[in-house]
């Protein structure tokens, strides 16, 4: 099979595992093209994408516009801060703006869950979701799932523990989506404060001892505390979070067997997790990172190759 | 195999090419130091591996690297016919810039699967000089003017007809059959 069964990359949620494969497949690929002398290739030279950023990102950003280089798309970037929106244009008039100059793709992050959903019913492009709110963040789930493919061969029964601010973070929902369709076993960890009430919903067990979920896991995934989208306090404070919550090289090496560290970035270094840890040999970190590149390759490849 | 299907090529005469081709490529490439043999994927990969062997068969000092390409991502059909095309394993453990390449397909038909190759090719440096083998050509269909050096077979055929190259790898027998479909 070469085709994905979705027009659009809104969420994991409507991907089918078959989709997840094709995409990993492709990646696979891309990811030999990143490593060669000449790492770029011409498939999208006649598409042009947009990249539409209503709220802050660096990896993200900067990760899908090599992406959409490395595949020789045009791009033209957009981000809220110096643009027409702090005037009060609505989101539909300015990308049917930027559509009306011929865009063949758009590439947005917006605040508003759901906001990706909302665009492709409207405009005529293909849309990627590059995080709604806290809502979905599907590319940054492939790559995590990537990355644990790549470090031990199959997704299948492996045990994925994701710990911290569940409840702000678009990146756990995507990730516990993208990690149960691919078969393996996800449990959440954290304060409950921040942990939402429908997480049991989805097949998910919380456990509130952290030196209890590492010692379950294969691959823990360590999520920053997003400050900016808690409007109450959750916790007493970071320090205490980090003490209950934060994961450091000594609770890693009393741990029964070695498993491996993940973090969807930015790290706050000292918080959930501290710098020994971030920068150990069991961190796969940056492999995250570069695998980015070539996981949204593969999406934007399969996207715009796809037959109306 | 229907009636008016023909074997072009039974396993004895593919043999035959295989070691006619290889003797050519004696002719003109001497010790074989600084060449690469180059197959496109996912068939001209077979011709490749086994012109090398046979290379080494006839002398064990010709040690002729071999290398597998993918052109996917090269393919100027991409968006324009159906889905995306899966790709194949690319295997370049080299670099080509200054090495004498030879280029090599199972079949010569449009020369649009050669482009998308001499472009995927450039990916890994500049080679000195680059030359084209390929087991069948087909003539009268070529969009693009290009040309093979070595040719295992001409086949004339139209474009309606299908040029199969079974290989014993994974086809179980070495063969090449022309396709004509029946109500014509």
């Amino acid at each position: 099979m070469s085709r994905l069964s979705v027009e659009h990359l809104l969420g994991i949620k409507n991907l089918q595992a078959e989709d997840i494969n094709l995409i990993f497949k492709t990646a696979d690929h891309f990811k030999q093209v990143i490593n060669r002398p000449i790492k770029k290739v011409p498939s999208l030279r006649d598409i042009t994408i947009a990249n539409l950023f209503f709220e802050n990102s660096t990896r993200t950003k900067l990760s899908f516009e090599l992406a959409e280089k490395r595949l020789s798309a045009d791009i033209v970037n957009f981000s809220s801060s110096n643009s027409s929106v702090t005037k009060g244009e609505t989101l539909i008039d300015t990308v049917n703006n930027i559509l009306s100059m011929k865009v063949d793709m758009v590439v947005m992050r917006h605040p508003n869950p759901g906001a990706a959903d909302f665009l492709s019913k409207h405009v005529d492009a293909k849309i990627v979701n590059a995080g709604d709110g806290a809502h979905e963040h599907p590319t940054q789930a492939l790559l995590d799932a990537f990355s644990i493919r790549e470090e031990y061969g199959e997704l299948k029964g492996k045990n994925v523990v994701i710990v911290g601010d569940i409840l702000h973070s678009r990146v756990a929902l995507s990730n516990i989506f993208c990690l149960q369709k691919m078969g393996a076993n996800v449990k959440v960890c954290g304060p409950l404060t921040l942990i939402p009430k429908f997480i049991t919903s989805l097949g998910v067990e919380v456990i509130t001892n952290l030196k209890e979920a590492l010692n379950w896991c294969d691959v823990a995934m360590m999520l920053r505390i997003q400050l900016e989208r808690q409007d109450m306090k959750f916790f007493p404070s970071l320090r205490e979070y980090s003490m209950m919550y934060g994961l450091d090289k000594k609770l890693l090496d009393s741990l029964d067997k070695e498993i491996t560290v993940m973090h969807p970035g930015p790290i706050n270094r000292g918080v959930e997790i501290t710098s020994d840890v971030a920068d150990s040999k069991q961190s796969i970190i940056l492999n995250q990172v570069e695998n980015g590149v070539a996981i949204r390759m593969a999406v934007l490849y399969l996207l715009a190759g796809k037959k109306e | 195999m229907s009636k008016s299907d023909r074997i072009i090529l039974d396993s004895k005469q593919f043999d035959l090419t295989i070691k006619r081709l290889s003797h050519q490529l004696i002719e003109n490439y001497n010790d074989f130091t600084d060449t690469i043999i180059i197959g496109l994927q996912p068939r001209g990969t077979f011709l490749a591996n086994r012109i090398q062997q046979e290379l080494k068969a006839i002398n064990k000092d010709y040690n002729v690297q071999v290398g597998a390409l993918d052109v996917t991502f090269y393919r100027d059909d991409y968006r324009r016919q159906g889905d995306p095309l899966v790709p194949s394993e690319t295997e370049m453990d080299f670099e080509i810039e200054d090495k004498k390449v030879i280029l090599v397909d199972d079949v010569l038909f449009t020369g649009r699967t050669i482009r998308s190759g001499l472009d995927a090719m450039l990916s890994f440096g500049r080679p000195s000089k680059v030359e084209l083998m390929v087991l069948i050509n087909r003539r009268y269909e070529r969009h693009l003017p290009i040309q093979a050096n070595y040719i295992g077979k001409n086949v004339h055929s139209v474009v309606s007809e299908r040029v199969k190259v079974n290989w014993k790898e994974t086809d179980g027998e070495d063969a090449v059959i022309l396709y004509t479909p029946e109500n014509e």
